[in-house]
């Protein structure tokens, strides 16, 4: 398997099809862990740092980790496929930095997990899943989890928990996180209450690329920020039992409420998003992801049906700037990237 | 960046400011150093009423003793961990774990002790003393390296090998 292939097709967390897909984009849980007896990455020597990547290599390559795994060392790779990792949320953007640090990922063939090493902390084990799938999700973690903690010691302290580089992860390590898709909080300027709510209760809310990133394409984050003192199963049982059940009947009320007293101002939105994505000649990242985000709510509501779910899920990845690269073949400077974009756009809307 | 000793190319690991007749006088100095100056000692006189403010600062969360702690297998001062908000390895939560407890606990929604996920292979204090230690050996066997004495850090490796595979 290599990068080429990956390219070729979304992960699986973008096909759509999980449960409440009309809401729930994807599901992701990620484990921070770190080898017993060895200083943080930050603070290791460059010897150390190579004796870790060494040791996780080895481990991840040769243990099960459920799916065939592709080992790549970011220090090789060419920017415009580190971005593409980064598009795909298999590596976070500090880990697609290239400075004096050996970094590597692991990714699992269906795209299902992938594991940096070397990132803040030597090893971060995620699982994507697509729609409301967390349980499943921490299964699959706390299988590759236990793998790996077969042939490698963590560092732990019966206090602490598992010791990580930064002390707003110590405890279980965990960040269970979801990305929501809630155009209708906000068409109706509800989405601040959302915001505050999940404040009240110690949830960071995030855009599209994690930290520091927008709410671009009304595409939001939610995950849980206090790892000690609380396990894995209750915090868990948090998002599934509440969290999203409630802000996806948030969502669901202002689609409806769209609906009956807004009917004609949301159409617009939606045929016009459909107007500009089927014949517009440039377009910006922000722009599509806007125009998608409006063209996926009518389709889940039902008030276009141009286009399938899977398409647009798909042309949310494909836009973005290094698969646009990756398509095409080559590099472009930001204006052929938009001629680009958009002519992509019209061929996979176009072609019935 | 890390400080070195007074008197030798170790990373100085005892820090302290002292005025002696309206003379300020810092000194900087690893362990070994520490122990031959008696500073290392010298905690064992603090006056009481000393102990009560530093107990008092501890539990405010107040920092401003505090930051001349540093961690005594990485050389991380608390300083620098409050800048950058990143720990330099697994004994930094022991050597910090004063100014550190009252912070976490805060960013922790209160929490202060793990509950959840154990890996297999640990068992209780045991444990910990051996994570301790085989940080210790390998710090000491970068040590050996960087003073080219080969011969020692082949023993060293040779010893956390054993030490690792006791555990397995």
């Amino acid at each position: 398997m290599s990068l080429r292939e990956l390219t070729e097709h979304a992960g699986e967390w973008l096909r759509g099809a999980g449960p409440h897909n009309e809401v729930v984009i994807s599901s992701r849980i990620r484990l921070a862990r770190n080898l017993a007896g060895y200083s943080f990455v930050n603070r290791a020597t460059p010897r150390m740092q190579q004796e870790v990547l060494d040791r996780c290599r080895e481990t991840i390559t040769k243990q099960d980790m459920g799916d065939e795994v592709l080992w790549v060392e970011l220090k090789n790779c060419p920017e415009v496929d580190r971005q593409l990792l980064v598009e795909r949320h298999l590596i976070s953007r500090n880990h697609a930095v290239v400075d004096k640090v050996p970094r590597a990922v692991a990714i699992g063939a269906q795209e299902t997990f992938s594991i940096m090493v070397n990132e803040e902390d030597q090893l971060r084990i995620q699982v994507l899943r697509s729609g409301m799938q967390l349980g499943s999700a921490f299964d699959q973690v706390n299988r590759i989890d236990d793998a790996l903690e077969s042939k490698l010691d963590f560092a732990f302290s019966q206090q602490w928990g598992y010791l990580t580089a930064c002390p707003t992860n110590v405890g279980t390590g965990i960040r269970v996180s979801v990305m929501l898709h809630l155009p209708a909080l906000q068409l109706t300027g509800e989405i601040d209450k959302v915001r505050r709510a999940a404040r009240d209760m110690h949830l960071a809310v995030r855009g599209l690329f994690g930290e520091g990133s927008e709410a671009l394409g009304d595409l939001f984050q939610i995950s849980n920020q206090t790892t000690l003192g609380r396990g894995e199963e209750e915090i868990l049982a948090d998002f599934e039992r509440t969290i999203v059940p409630q802000i996806i009947a948030y969502e669901t009320q202002a689609r409806q409420a769209l609906i009956k007293q807004r009917s004609s101002q949301l159409d617009d939105k939606i045929w016009r998003a459909w107007g500009l994505l089927t014949h517009a000649r440039t377009m910006s990242t922000e722009e599509v992801l806007q125009l998608l985000s409006h063209l996926r709510l009518g389709v889940n509501l039902g008030r276009i049906d141009t286009v399938d779910i899977p398409t647009i899920n798909d042309l949310f990845l494909s836009t973005q700037p290094a698969h646009l690269q990756k398509l095409t073949g080559s590099e472009m400077d930001q204006a052929a990237r938009r001629e680009a974009r958009a002519k992509l756009i019209r061929r996979k809307l176009n072609r019935s | 960046m890390k400080r070195k000793c007074d008197h030798c190319e170790k990373p100085a690991t005892h820090h302290s400011v002292e005025i002696i007749k309206g003379q300020k006088i810092e000194k900087h100095l690893c362990d070994t150093h520490a122990s031959q100056e008696g500073l290392a000692i010298k905690t064992a006189h603090t006056p009481i009423n000393e102990l009560l403010t530093n107990f008092v600062k501890l539990h405010s969360g107040a920092a401003t003793t505090t930051t001349e702690v540093s961690c005594d297998h990485c050389g991380l001062t608390f300083a620098e961990f409050r800048e950058h908000s990143l720990m330099g390895c697994p004994n930094c939560y022991t050597a910090f774990k004063g100014p550190l407890s009252p912070l976490v606990e805060r960013a922790q929604e209160g929490g202060t002790h793990h509950i959840g996920k154990v890996p297999h292979r640990v068992h209780g204090q045991e444990s910990e003393v051996r994570q301790q230690k085989l940080l210790a050996l390998r710090k000491r066997m970068g040590d050996a390296v960087t003073n080219e004495d080969y011969e020692l850090a082949a023993r060293l490796r040779d010893e956390v090998r054993r030490f690792e595979e006791d555990a397995s």
